[in-house]
């Protein structure tokens, strides 16, 4: 379980806004693409965002590019979790393979505001803020294994190792 | 029930029975990267493993910055290089070839029936050709070098039936963007699309690629034409190997269908800062522009810089517009000096470049100032996609984008003809 503060987007945040195209050829670690996030969104998001912090948008979260640096540059911020409406395909299984929580709830999503304070427990499902607890969708068993290695990567190097 | 085109290609490959919904594992028969090998080759060194599993099934293709515009680039395309050379990777493509999206069709990768995921969200194109193929993550291309192997849910399939012809002046662009307008930006999101109906098979290849390129703003996991005498002829000598199409049976099972008149389509522009946000033509004409984009994975091919020619032949580009073109690759650039089409643009004032992805990422070569505006043929408008977050772009095709250089203002190409 962890507190975070909710940052609040409208829909279809698309990756060019989460992570702008003119950095995705230069390879840089996790905490200098968090200076990099939201850039073109929302300019006070970088430096205010912190560890356990949740994103909450609309539809269509991270449209766009395959770019992972749209999924990494959140988790370098500490960034605990995007809620939203619906995620774009690429987006949804990028942030599954670098350990991201992408969570659908359409509740949450209707009442939780910019600045509210909120506990997000992945383990039973919930959100809880003041106003109110919302249970999100639970994700497909499939990818559950990869979180639960922390990532893609950790995942297939001890499937590897077995071999 | 029947099966979907989508069904059955990621059936033969699972060797079973699938259907929508099913998640599967599948060795995948094409893995492409492009200048983002050189980040998935550091992923790949996390593994603790030393050589990719199916170097055969790995094509690399630099296109994103080539030459590359800064040290940094050239570093990544070096690593890229000596990386193929350790891995014994035989397809590799230098700075020569072109967008790896046309590259891999003209060089006999993107066949019927074949499992293509790539390191790039326009991967989608393939589908005009009959295969599926998807984008995927930098992480899960290094772990699928390493293991030849990836989880794939089956798409539900939504069909898309065209009929009638595009009146002058209108194009396969048009439809797409038509389409995303009137639906929505996800309107597919995670599903598959067919595009199908009477006047599919009159759509030439290059029409169709435009179109499964742009299934991936509509959010398409995939988006297909299923394969047919227009494809063999257009694989004629270029298909690397056999390979088994398949199409979707009549009674197959498809989410939703949509069904939209070639015939009663206008020109089309997509206004910042998102691919849905559609207008005709005529209810944006007036807007001036700084900037024209013609290439890209999207209307690069020859009937691109055709359509474009043919407006500015005898006309020149207005003093106050940029207008760069860009052949989506090395082969389209011979074929247009070949057809007089690059001497008409370059007599009318473009600025023609090598092949490559461009400006449309924000790389480099024709990057955007603040308040500046783009017409471009490209498939993404997104806020600072092109440069500064307060330039804009336009999106549309060819014809439109030729007409609004003339013009120095988005224009209707229909009064160009």
């Amino acid at each position: 379980m962890s507190q975070g503060k909710v940052w609040k987007y409208g829909d279809n945040v698309n990756t060019d806004v989460i992570f702008p195209g003119r950095y995705t050829y230069q390879i840089m670690p996790p905490e200098e693409m968090a200076k990099h996030a939201l850039e073109d969104l929302d300019p006070e998001f970088a430096a205010g965002a912190r560890p356990g912090d949740v994103v909450v948008a609309g539809k269509n979260f991270g449209c766009g590019s395959s770019r992972e640096q749209a999924a990494a540059c959140l988790r370098g911020t500490g960034v605990q979790a995007v809620v939203a409406r619906s995620f774009a395909r690429i987006y949804f299984r990028n942030a599954i393979n670098l350990g991201l929580a992408v969570l659908q709830c359409d509740e949450a999503v209707d009442a939780l505001e910019k600045g509210d304070a909120v506990d997000l427990d992945l383990s039973r499902g919930e959100i809880r803020s003041a106003k109110g607890t919302f249970r999100f969708l639970p994700l497909p068993e499939s990818v559950i294994g990869i979180l639960e290695a922390g990532g893609l990567l950790e995942y297939t190097r001890k499937k590897l190792a077995k071999e | 029930m029947g099966k979907t085109l989508t069904e059955k290609v990621l059936g033969r490959k699972a060797g079973k029975d699938v259907q929508a919904g099913e998640v599967i594992t599948v060795s995948p028969d094409t893995i492409l990267s492009h200048d983002n090998s050189a980040a998935i080759i550091q992923e790949f060194r996390k593994l603790g493993v030393k050589k990719v599993k199916a170097p055969g099934k790995i094509v690399i293709v630099l296109d994103h910055i080539v030459p590359a515009s800064e040290e940094k680039y050239a570093q990544n395309h070096k690593s890229i290089r000596e990386f193929v050379a350790e891995q014994g990777i035989p397809h590799f493509f230098d700075i020569n070839a072109g967008i790896c999206h046309q590259v891999l069709p003209e060089q006999g990768f993107a066949l019927p029936g074949k499992v293509i995921v790539g390191s790039d969200s326009h991967t989608p194109s393939y589908g005009a050709l009959g295969a599926f193929a998807t984008g995927i993550g930098r992480t899960e291309t290094a772990c699928t070098w390493a293991t030849d192997e990836i989880w794939l849910r089956v798409p539900e399939t939504m069909r898309i039936d065209l009929s009638g012809l595009f009146r002058a002046g209108v194009f396969a662009k048009d439809l797409s963007l038509k389409l995303i307008g009137d639906h929505g930006a996800e309107m597919a999101n995670y599903k598959a699309v067919e595009f199908a109906g009477s006047a599919a098979g009159d759509l030439s290849v290059g029409a169709r690629l435009t179109l499964a390129n742009m299934s991936a703003e509509m959010g398409a996991k995939n988006g297909y034409f299923a394969p047919d005498a227009k494809t063999l002829k257009w694989l004629e000598g270029r298909a690397r190997g056999p390979f088994v199409a398949a199409s979707s049976d009549p009674d197959a099972r498809f989410e939703s269908i949509l069904a939209y008149d070639l015939g009663a389509l206008e020109p089309q522009v997509a206004c910042p800062h998102t691919v849905d946000n559609v207008k005709p033509v005529t209810a944006v004409a007036g807007k001036p522009v700084d900037q024209v984009l013609i290439g890209t994975c999207t209307n690069g091919r020859l009937e691109d810089l055709e359509a474009a020619a043919a407006i500015f032949k005898g006309r020149k580009v207005h003093s106050s517009v940029r207008v760069l073109v860009i052949p989506a690759s090395w082969e389209v650039y011979r074929e247009a000096l070949k057809s007089g089409a690059l001497a008409v643009l370059a007599d009318a004032g473009c600025v023609i470049l090598n092949s490559g992805c461009g400006p449309c990422l924000g790389a480099h070569e024709g990057i955007m100032a603040a308040g500046e505006v783009c017409l471009s043929t490209s498939n993404r408008n997104f806020r600072g996609r092109m440069g500064h977050r307060d330039s804009e772009i336009y999106l549309a095709s060819p014809a439109t984008a030729a007409a609004t250089a003339v013009a120095g203002k988005i224009a209707d190409p229909r009064e160009f003809a």
